[in-house]
């Protein structure tokens, strides 16, 4: 029995959807906008994609077209997951003396 | 080199990494050990993937260069500025994706999407890569508006012309016929592909203009969910379960945050999408012609009464992220903690330019989050409550929700108007988005207070001394 990789593809997609769908109504509301740009972050997965284009050493321009995307996938994936950071250090519990000293 | 088993068993513990990422912001203690497991699930799936391509200076310097950005814009940006970054990087993935897909029709080899060179692309594969090549052309467009908009380059207001839905439509017609066109044509129709992509530029871009700046939070949202499946279809067309799996959970994501903004503004999705509703400052709407009073004192007034109550209950809204009066209404809330006043914050889900937006501007201001409430957790506490203090938020506590026609009929909001004072700060007594006069502006127990809210809330903080 042979499977078409596209039926393969479909039910790894339709199971990830559902992951997701269940893992985000987890999240709590505050942290909306931390994991929208989580989420931007894991999105710049396109950063694989982008390494496979530019990855020949013998091809032509379609290659310079991947290392642009590798460079636009690249600020994402940084500047995403950092951000992110960021964002979350602030959501440390403060104790109330450290408030104080402000 | 690895073999492919290797390859997709380590892409499974990566997809495994962006699941825990997600499921650790489920509170704010363990969100920090979240976002570390996508750093880390990001760098199994970059490592592994390097080992399957030779051109490596090219590779690495370039994810040095876009990283150096990426680490500097991160570090820089201010956190009020953080819908219009989030819009930017949305862009970029949009962008990536449609390159990505450029290069897999000019080289399908290389992504081993045939055979051998000189092969034509299988007809799935095609249509895969048209529906990712859309979809990152319509989100890199759509970003770019929602961008502009955010960041008061381009006014917030919405763009409408007539027959523009007319319009939209036609060029979807067009962009899936040149898809049909690509997908039909014997071997690399260059001239179909290259048609589709740029109408589905254009499109994005006319799907955005006619969206007003508040209803800003479902247009991001979706604008997330669109760069997840465009990273989902490249995913397909290069049968790569990775970018599948984390295109899936990021769609997936934005698709549930889209849900949440319009069921905190009680709009159908569509009716958002459409557009054309809500303008940037919008000058208030005289509805009935009845001239009404309302009643306003300074900020010592509205310190004094807040110095006395047992309760307050703070609204921020989108006015205090325009001011940056984080700072200045955490002070406000330490004084009046340290008079032995009990300070909490109310947020509405849509406060705001995206979901979540408030809550960040607070935190970074080092308000504890459990200070911090959401709706549902505060409504009920409103008419036991002192004082409420309005910052720069009007649509999301107007009484009118609660009036069968009115435009805003059935949108929850934070019942601010059963507290025993209302104090409103406000620059003027425009309406708010929706070009609604408020009603709780005009109450007995309201009290005006017009001005900036920064200026205001520090005046507010000297007061109460």
């Amino acid at each position: 029995m042979t499977v078409d990789p596209l039926i393969t593809n479909l039910m790894v997609f339709v199971l990830a959807i559902f992951v997701g769908y269940h893992v985000v109504w987890n999240v709590t509301p505050a942290l909306h906008t931390p994991l929208m740009s989580v989420t931007n972050a894991i999105s710049s997965i396109i950063l694989v994609g982008a390494m496979l284009a530019a990855g020949p050493t013998d091809a032509d321009w379609g290659v310079w077209v991947g290392a642009v995307a590798v460079v636009l996938a690249a600020v994402n994936v940084f500047g995403g997951f950092l951000v992110t950071q960021r964002m979350l250090e602030m959501f440390r519990k403060k104790e109330p003396k450290k408030l104080e000293t402000k | 080199m690895l073999s492919g088993n290797q390859v997709a068993l380590a892409y499974l513990v990566a997809s495994v990494f962006f699941i825990l990422a997600l499921k650790g912001l489920s509170s704010p203690l363990t969100s920090r050990r979240g976002n570390l497991f996508g750093m880390i699930g990001m760098a199994i799936a970059v490592a592994v993937t390097l080992t399957l391509t030779r051109n490596w200076t090219v590779i690495v310097g370039g994810i040095a260069l876009g990283g150096a950005i990426g680490a500097v814009v991160a570090r820089k940006v201010q956190m009020t500025a953080m819908p219009e970054l989030v819009a930017f990087m949305h862009s970029l993935v949009g962008m990536a994706a449609v390159l990505i897909a450029i290069a897999a029709v000019n080289n399908p080899l290389a992504f081993g999407i045939v055979k051998a060179a000189g092969e034509a692309i299988p007809m799935g594969n095609k249509l895969e890569l048209f529906i990712g090549t859309f979809v990152g052309a319509m989100t890199f467009s759509g970003s770019v508006i929602a961008f502009l908009k955010l960041s008061g380059r381009m006014s917030g207001a919405p763009i409408v012309f007539s027959g523009q839905h007319m319009v939209n439509l036609l060029m979807a017609i067009g962009m899936f016929g040149c898809g049909l066109w690509f997908f039909a044509s014997g071997g690399t129709n260059w001239t179909a592909f290259i048609a589709m992509t740029a109408i589905a530029f254009v499109l994005g871009f006319l799907i955005i203009i006619p969206i007003g700046g508040a209803d800003m939070p479902v247009v991001i949202s979706m604008l997330n969910s669109y760069s997840g499946w465009a990273a989902a279809g490249i995913g397909f067309s290069l049968n790569n379960p990775m970018l599948i799996i984390a295109g899936s959970l990021v769609g997936s994501s934005g698709a549930i945050l889209s849900y949440i903004m319009c069921k905190a503004m009680n709009r159908p999705f569509l009716s958002v999408i459409l557009g054309g509703f809500g303008t940037d400052s919008g000058a208030a709407v005289a509805a009935d012609g009845v001239q009404k009073t309302h009643r306003s004192g300074s900020a010592d007034d509205a310190a004094f009464l807040m110095g006395n109550a047992d309760s307050v209950i703070i609204v921020p809204g989108y006015g205090l992220a325009v001011a940056r009066a984080q700072h200045a209404v955490k002070e406000l809330a330490y004084k009046l903690r340290e008079k032995g006043v009990t300070v909490r914050f109310a947020i509405h889900p849509v406060a705001g330019r995206m979901p979540g937006h408030m809550n960040v501007l607070l935190a970074e201001a080092e308000i504890p989050y459990d200070q911090v409430l959401e709706m549902d957790e505060i409504n009920s506490d409103f008419p036991t409550t002192d004082v409420v203090l309005v910052l720069g938020a009007n649509d999301v506590v107007n009484p009118a929700a609660h009036t069968p026609g009115s435009p805003i009929y059935g949108m929850p909001i934070l019942e601010v108007d059963k507290a025993r004072t209302v104090m409103v700060v406000k620059r003027s007594m425009a309406a708010g988005y929706a070009g609604l006069d408020n009603d709780l502006f005009y109450m007995d127990k309201t009290m005006m207070v017009f001005g900036d809210a920064k200026k205001v809330v520090e005046d507010m903080v000297k007061a109460v001394g």
